[in-house]
């Protein structure tokens, strides 16, 4: 009963107060504006310029005046062997940093969460911090430097006795080396939001576990681990939904002709097709090829983690 | 642990010491533990050389820039998303963070800053990535922190939008500004892909394609022949005098803000 007589009122109720919301939000409107423009210019703007893929797109005629190709240069990357092996290099690449870059600043931070001494600590991390802010230029101009043939890591395998070798012209060398220098330039600073969460943990719990005779090592795996559960999975999903596309400018400045076979991944090889060779169509289409199957890779953790543990993104 | 920070810390000790050492004894692999022949020649070849030199002032603008123009438009990204009356609010929120997982792709966005006529210009390198949307969502949850009655009492006395957030909401979020601030910074000072994709122009060139250039393939900035055999063996000695010069700006600053990185960092974790 109740229901129907509000009814009546609501839609001029409801008009009204839309139009008190949007008065009030005017301001707020003005201030959206630059940032809107922004991301339709520059995110948007991109996305729907994805159709040259279906063009021959021509940087003279521009996106207007290109002719129509259909699904020509999807055909065509899709049945190029050198596209699965960028796929493969791709998802390697990805996966080996999923197993072991992934988990070391989890390890690093629960080591340092067993340290007693509080000044040791913080020098430790304040120090581990440090090469987070080196640009990848600076490291990768290190490694092509430090592991050339007369660089430092030849010189002391010499001294060992060893031959020298030149590991950047080694496809089997790629990935450990990409990995590694991920490793020593983001174990520390990926440690802080591990360290923040141990904080967090509750100290009567440990208490109670002592109380309890349990060791260390116990009380690690059933206090600590599972106290930072959450922020693991929230972090292995935004993991997940860069692995595309992050690190690829390391790969630039590292790779070369003889390591394509390993080294080449989807957004390096979309960037010498598209913008060195101006094979602009077909760059677009592999392009989109990379954009969906990421956003396919957020959606699908982002769904796993919410029945696993609760912890989501949107 | 020990192990640890000698790993983190040696190759950067190693590139100190080889930077300020004599070429000869360098490029015959005797600089390891300490330097040898102390000397400043690789710093003075590098400041002596004007594409390093004009790389290092353009990569100052372009911070100085950058940081200005990311500052405003997350700014004026943030607040109004922050806000509970603005209408439209999730519609908004879903328009900027899809951008966060469903990417434009590389060749698109070009053309589009080439269509605009941002290529070889000075705003290529500050617009087009110029809003970080996890910086942007960094700053609302902060602003969202801010108790509603301050808003309230600004609203009655007459403040509008825009004053409540200069005198009211900035002032109250300096940690998270200054956050941003060294988050954009940073991020300008080391930026390398887009100048390598939207600069052809060398003059306009910044700091780290210069340092790619000399220390990853290995261009000599000035013609060897000038002087002759003595840079020849200094070759290594430079490439780490460059690096030096790029990182040493950062390397100074830290110390000082490291807490609010750290804060930085931290704030990710909470929204997590």
């Amino acid at each position: 009963m109740v229901r129907v007589s509000t009814n009546n009122a609501a839609p001029a109720a409801g008009r009204r107060e839309l139009r008190r919301k949007l008065a009030r939000s005017k301001a707020l409107y003005a201030m959206f504006l630059l940032p809107m423009l922004y991301f339709l210019i520059f995110q948007y703007a991109p996305m729907v310029g994805n159709l040259m893929a279906f063009q021959d797109f021509s940087i003279i005629k521009g996106f207007w005046h290109s002719q129509w190709a259909g699904t020509k240069y999807f055909r065509a990357f899709l049945s190029d062997p050198y596209f699965w092996q960028v796929v493969r290099n791709t998802v390697l690449i990805n996966v080996y940093s999923l197993l072991f870059y992934f988990p070391a600043p989890i390890l690093f931070a629960l080591l340092l969460n067993e340290l007693r001494g509080r000044g040791f600590k913080r020098v430790i991390q304040s120090i581990t911090y440090v090469p987070h802010f080196l640009s990848t230029v600076v490291v990768a101009g290190m490694l092509v430097n430090f592991l050339a043939s007369d660089g430092l890591i030849n010189q002391i395998r010499k001294l060992f006795g060893a031959e020298s070798i030149s590991f950047l012209a080694l496809p089997e060398w790629f990935r450990t080396i990409f990995i590694g220098s991920d490793i020593w330039q983001g174990l520390g600073w990926g440690s802080i939001i591990y360290l923040a969460a141990l904080t967090g943990i509750d100290p009567q719990l440990y208490e109670a576990a002592t109380i309890d005779g349990a060791n260390r090592w116990r009380k690690m795996r059933h206090i600590t681990l599972p106290g930072i559960t959450t922020v693991i999975m929230v972090m292995l999903l935004l993991s997940l939904g860069h692995m595309l596309s992050v690190g690829f400018e390391k790969i630039l400045l590292l790779y070369s002709g003889p390591t394509y076979e390993t080294a080449d991944v989807i957004q390096t090889y979309v960037y010498r097709r598209g913008l060195i060779d101006s094979d602009f169509s077909f760059a677009a289409a592999v392009g989109i090829f990379q954009s969906v199957l990421s956003f396919a890779l957020v959606v699908s953790a982002n769904q796993m983690s919410r029945k696993l543990s609760g912890a989501r993104l949107f | 642990m020990l192990l640890l920070l000698a790993v983190t810390l040696y190759p950067l000790y190693y590139m100190a010491i080889i930077s300020i050492s004599n070429g000869g004894a360098v490029s015959r692999g005797e600089v390891m533990g300490l330097p040898q022949g102390i000397n400043l020649k690789a710093y003075k070849y590098v400041f002596d050389d004007p594409s390093v030199l004009r790389s290092y002032g353009n990569t100052i603008l372009y911070t100085a820039l950058g940081t200005l123009v990311s500052l405003v438009l997350t700014t004026l990204c943030a607040y109004p998303l922050s806000r509970r009356y603005f209408y439209g609010r999730s519609v908004f929120s879903l328009f900027v963070i899809f951008t966060m997982f469903f990417d434009g792709g590389l060749v698109p966005r070009y053309m589009v800053v080439y269509g605009i006529g941002m290529v070889d210009t000075i705003w290529s390198m500050v617009v087009p990535a110029a809003i970080s949307v996890f910086n942007m969502i960094l700053m609302r949850t902060f602003f969202e922190e801010i108790p509603e009655s301050l808003h309230e009492s600004a609203t009655v006395d007459g403040a509008g939008e825009l004053r409540t957030l200069l005198q009211i909401v900035l002032p109250l979020s300096m940690p998270v500004m200054a956050t941003m601030f060294l988050f954009y910074a940073v991020g300008q000072w080391n930026s390398f892909f887009p100048a390598l994709i939207y600069l052809n122009e060398k003059s306009l060139y910044p700091m780290q394609i210069i340092l790619r250039n000399i220390v990853i393939q290995g261009e000599m900035a000035q013609q060897t022949t000038q002087m002759g055999a003595d840079i020849a063996s200094m070759s290594e000695t430079i490439k780490y005098a460059v690096v030096y010069v790029a990182i040493l700006p950062v390397l100074c600053i830290y110390p000082f803000v490291q807490k609010y990185f750290v804060q930085g960092a931290m704030l990710g974790s909470v929204k997590g």
